[in-house]
């Protein structure tokens, strides 16, 4: 459902500021979204001034040193530090996107602003709850159909059908896409998003499923699909480069193809 | 709040409808129709424009005029009438206020196109005033 403003309890108040160490050689101020789900109140913005001549170049790595340094109450979500796990998806200075590969060099302004994925139910301060994401992956069945009995050795693919997963099969689930998406946020419980819709694709794309038609009466629906109105926010955010929105029209041709 | 019930029962939902397609398929192929009828439309409006009322029931004497003027009327609306169905069924989540959102949306384009083409033919076969 459209909300144009924030509900009254997801109103953000302004919160704590931490002051830069004496001696701190470059200070860099980050303002970041906090939210105590055993407080009983708002969330608030805390602001960090942060010797970032002490930290690495990343978003992560100064959220690291907040942590480590200034505050070790802040809770966010991180694991791999090379923009492999998608664990750090974040909105930072106004963007989602993975802390760990955006440098804080890359916020313009004064301040870098820094809050949970957007319209999603957060679990603490930078964490949102994925349960329902992570389901949506999960119903577009990613795995391989098939009616065939199993070959002796492996299903073979062709060197120009593996091609075909290209710019695909590289998603790490991140959720940056969807959670960028207006019509996801508008629609989550019923629409797939990009990011579940750009798997569809990549088990459509696959010379060895055998479930093709199967996969598209389950997305053949005005929600479901169809709810995708090629805003491209997926396309613009995606930290891997893929476009979410090109896989989208792609399915949606593959239906008017068995159609006419 | 959904409660206890898992996040697959959750994606799920209701499952697939099973349609869909079709609308995509109308909504661009009156778009591609109403970009063809601009083509006479626009010159037609504007000699009418300059010709004034008799001007008007004049050309639409003619039955290729007449012809492609309810066309234009029946697909433009055709084509608005899918296009505030789809900004309802985005924006408007309550189903009682999306339910009659969408019968007014029909009810108003449909009866516009009803009136519009009575008015045309009218105006066609010279009864109109």
């Amino acid at each position: 459902m459209v909300e144009l403003t924030l509900p009254k309890n997801s109103k953000v108040g302004k919160g704590r500021h931490y002051p830069a160490p004496d001696g701190a050689e470059k200070v860099r101020r980050f303002k970041v979204y906090r939210w105590d789900p055993e407080g009983q109140g708002n969330p608030v913005w805390d602001t960090y001034d942060v010797d970032v001549s002490a930290c690495g170049p990343m978003v992560l790595d100064a959220l690291l040193h907040i942590k480590n340094v200034m505050d070790p109450t802040l809770a966010f979500r991180r694991s791999c530090r090379e923009g492999v796990c998608g664990s750090c998806a974040m909105n930072i200075g106004g963007r989602n996107t993975l802390a760990c590969t955006h440098g804080w060099e890359e916020v313009s302004g004064a301040e870098v602003t820094i809050s949970p994925l957007p319209h999603m139910p957060v679990i603490k301060d930078l964490i949102p709850d994925l349960t329902l994401f992570y389901a949506q992956y999960e119903s577009i069945e990613p795995w391989l159909h098939t009616v065939t009995p199993e070959p002796q050795k492996e299903w073979r693919q062709s060197e120009e059908d593996r091609q075909k997963l290209d710019g695909l099969y590289e998603c790490i689930l991140c959720a940056c896409c969807s959670t960028s998406c207006p019509s996801y946020w508008w629609n989550q419980e019923k629409y797939l998003g990009p990011a579940a819709l750009l798997q569809a694709k990549r088990w459509l794309a696959d010379s060895r499923d055998e479930a093709t038609g199967e996969r598209l009466d389950a997305l053949e629906d005005p929600f479901k699909l169809y709810r995708c109105h090629t805003i491209m926010n997926c396309a613009q955010v995606c930290p891997k480069g893929l476009n979410p929105a090109k896989a989208i029209s792609e399915i949606k041709v593959m239906l008017v193809d068995r159609t006419i | 709040m959904s409660g206890f019930r898992t996040g697959l029962g959750r994606a799920r939902g209701l499952g697939a409808s099973k349609h869909g397609v079709g609308h995509f398929i109308a909504e661009r192929g009156t778009g591609a129709a109403l970009l063809l009828l601009s083509f006479w439309l626009i010159p037609f409006a504007l000699a009418a424009a300059r010709g004034g009322y008799v001007a008007a029931r004049e050309m639409l004497g003619s039955p290729v005029n007449s012809a492609l003027a309810i066309l234009t009327l029946v697909v433009g609306l055709y084509h608005a009438m899918m296009g505030v169905r789809v900004i309802v069924e985005d924006y408007i989540e309550r189903r009682s206020t999306k339910a009659i959102l969408l019968l007014l949306n029909a009810l108003i384009g449909w009866g516009a196109a009803a009136m519009g083409t009575v008015a045309l033919l009218k105006l066609t076969f010279g009864s109109g005033s």
